[in-house]
């Protein structure tokens, strides 16, 4: 494992850099707590986020090109999301099934991210299944000569699939570009590890397929986008994949469909709010003298001010006309280049 | 103009087609060496190893790193190498590339062809045999072709590569070494939801595709010399979408329609093709929407007598002809 107090710096980023990264996972977290409340006030039929990973998710994402590499993610992915581009506005008009939603225009769930101007691709419910799009889309780069990188992400529970054990398999054969990132959360819905696998390490598989996995502390958001880094740097000197298991803990229940209490025990979740990445690295930006209490306030006071605007953009934002839903079934006559 | 099998016609397809456009690949299990058919015999001298690539032995991998690659460029062919060994990939082609256009609300698209060897009557078994075309024509979002003729074979095959949806091409096992055909030098395509009319005729319609076309002519024939019966066989290449158009206008003209298909009875495609028939056409039909079709068994023992009995075939086509004639 690796962890903050190994790293002798900031990994090279500037101070501006870091509290980019502060502020993506703060967004983050602000944005999917705006979702489960907007689930209750019955706005919003259904939230899935992602409170907890932030860590994980930003720090892959940061090490990532927008716009240039691919993200294939999966539904807790609003850090990773937030990093590459995507707005609140955005996620927030997916949440309330609007028009104007970027995702799918309201056809597709909240949190099944995808942009394709910034290459984040459609995603599905079903898990595992998005593992052999990256893998395809890397072997695309390869064939084109292209200096592209394609980040997929999943949790645990994934990587009990078919579709995940095939994707690494494939990827290892042809040396792709890809990084596999594994948000370890402990848990597929009810489901804890020790009945998912026999192994205690999701990173320890990858050996079976021919290339590195690295186990990192997925709250440690610095020690991830380490990791992050160097597995680009394989990826783009041509060494192929990376296997990234990023430990870390879901610090609400599944989706808001979900009672969490029915699995884990309070005092588990209360152990892993004393490791919350958001709160851990806004103790390391103040202990190094990056910016102080009073800057991080500042910072969260304008995500506040950004969140609730994109929500009243959002909730007063227009649903697709009913009969919309019988377009796009197939490719229409005039999107043919 | 050149006379060839229906499997040469396919490679002659992919050969040219991968000519034509550098963004064509071809994968999937065997597809090096030639294929188990010999369907892409040639292709990886002449494109090499990576526009012509061996996989590992995992359909769901096929089809979603060939999803994948369609979307970042590539116009992949991903071969399954029996239909009946596609199932794994079940969920990649309907959950994924039939559905991400849609889901996306029209932003991301899979320019993917889907090919399979399908149907039995080769002594497959339980396993090599199976008719699949039901499943994916339930599917919106895919387009689904069953072909049985050389010439139709390499014009939808170009068709379905040039198409920007997901295409699952179907080629009948029996049909791909049955019969010689004069296919043109030039390039040309059939265009995808076409029936065509293979015979003409006045007093029955007889509704059919892949292998079963092939059955069902032979029978219209010998029913015209036996006994007289003029029948019109329409093959509809494609089955979905499937050309209603070309169906409805054969039965308002005879007034008798006749489905045939090697799939079991029950929810196969013909009983769709009957549903639109007898809500579209009830006012002109002289008879019973009839079907011929296998049993609802699960298809093609290894046995040949009990493989033949099983399956449809010219005479209980001309059999089932004379019955609903004589209605």
């Amino acid at each position: 494992m690796v962890s903050v107090k190994d790293i002798p710096g900031a990994s090279g980023l500037t101070k501006e850099q870091l509290l980019a990264m502060y502020q993506k996972m703060a967004l983050a977290r602000a944005v999917g707590e705006r979702e489960r409340m907007l689930n209750r006030l019955g706005k919003g039929p259904f939230a899935v986020t992602g409170e907890g990973q932030e860590a994980a998710q930003v720090g892959v994402a940061f090490a990532l090109r927008p716009g240039q590499d691919w993200i294939v993610p999966y539904y807790r992915d609003i850090g990773v999301a937030l990093t590459i581009g995507q707005t609140p506005r955005d996620l927030l008009l997916a949440h309330l099934f609007r028009a104007e939603d970027i995702s799918g225009g309201g056809r597709n769930m909240p949190s099944h991210f995808s942009d394709p101007k910034l290459r984040i691709v459609s995603t599905s419910a079903c898990v595992g299944t998005q593992i052999p799009h990256a893998v395809g889309i890397a072997l695309a780069s390869k064939l084109r000569k292209l200096d592209e990188v394609t980040a997929t992400f999943f949790g645990d529970g994934a990587t009990s699939t078919g579709d995940w054990h095939e994707s690494m398999n494939f990827a290892g054969i042809h040396k792709l570009p890809v990084i596999f990132v594994c948000e370890q959360n402990w848990y597929a819905i009810s489901v804890p590890w020790r009945k998912q696998a026999a192994v205690e390490s999701v990173a320890s598989r990858a050996e079976g397929y021919g290339f590195p996995g690295v186990s990192v502390d997925g709250n440690d958001v610095l020690a991830v986008y380490r990791v992050a880094k160097q597995a680009m740097s394989r990826a783009r000197d041509g060494e192929g994949p990376t296997l990234i298991e990023a430990v870390t803990y879901r610090l609400v229940p599944h989706t808001s469909d979900d009672d969490d209490r029915r699995y884990r025990s309070r005092e588990e979740v209360e152990e892993w709010k004393k490791k919350d990445p958001l709160i851990r690295f806004s103790a390391w930006i103040e202990e190094h003298g990056i910016a102080d209490h009073s800057d991080l306030e500042r910072i969260q006071e304008k995500i506040a001010q950004e969140v609730d605007e994109a929500s009243e953009y959002a909730e007063q934002a227009p649903v697709a006309e009913p009969e919309s839903a019988l377009r796009h079934v197939y490719v229409e006559e005039e999107e043919v280049v | 103009m050149a006379e060839k099998t229906m499997v040469e016609a396919i490679r002659d397809a992919m050969f040219e087609e991968m000519k034509r456009d550098d963004r064509i690949i071809l994968m999937g299990e065997d597809v090096g060496s030639g294929g188990v058919f010999r369907a892409s015999e040639g292709l990886l001298d002449e494109f090499g190893p990576e526009r012509c690539m061996d996989t590992p032995l995992a359909e769901s991998c096929i089809v979603g790193a060939a999803i994948g690659a369609s979307l970042n460029g590539i116009l992949p062919i991903a071969e399954m190498q029996f239909a009946s060994f596609s199932h794994p990939a079940f969920d990649q082609i309907i959950s994924e590339a039939a559905r991400m256009h849609y889901r996306s609300n029209g932003t991301w698209s899979v320019p993917l062809v889907i090919r399979a060897p399908y149907g039995a009557g080769i002594h497959g078994g339980p396993y090599h045999s199976q008719s699949i075309e039901a499943f994916y024509a339930h599917v919106p979002g895919l387009k689904v072709i069953c072909v049985a003729t050389p010439y139709d074979a390499k014009g939808l095959l170009k068709s379905a590569i040039r198409d920007p949806n997901p295409v699952i091409f179907l080629e009948h096992k029996k049909a791909y070494r049955l019969s010689r055909q004069e296919i043109p030098d030039e390039d040309y395509t059939v265009p995808i939801g076409k029936a065509e009319i293979k015979r003409e005729g006045s007093d029955m319609t007889l509704v059919t595709y892949g292998l079963m076309t092939h059955h069902s002519l032979k029978a219209a024939e010998t029913v015209q010399d036996e006994d007289g019966l003029s029948v019109e066989v329409i093959d509809l290449r494609t089955v979905s979408p499937w050309d209603r158009e070309a169906v409805l206008a054969s039965v308002e003209k005879t007034g008798k329609v006749l489905i045939v298909y090697e799939d079991n009875l029950t929810g196969g495609f013909g009983a769709e093709v009957a549903a639109t028939i007898a809500q579209d056409a009830f006012d002109h039909l002289d008879g019973p929407v009839t079907r011929v079709a296998s049993p609802d068994v699960p298809i093609a023992p290894f046995a040949g007598p009990l493989e033949e009995y099983l399956l449809p075939n010219p005479e209980k086509i001309a059999s089932a002809i004379r019955d609903l004639a004589a209605y």
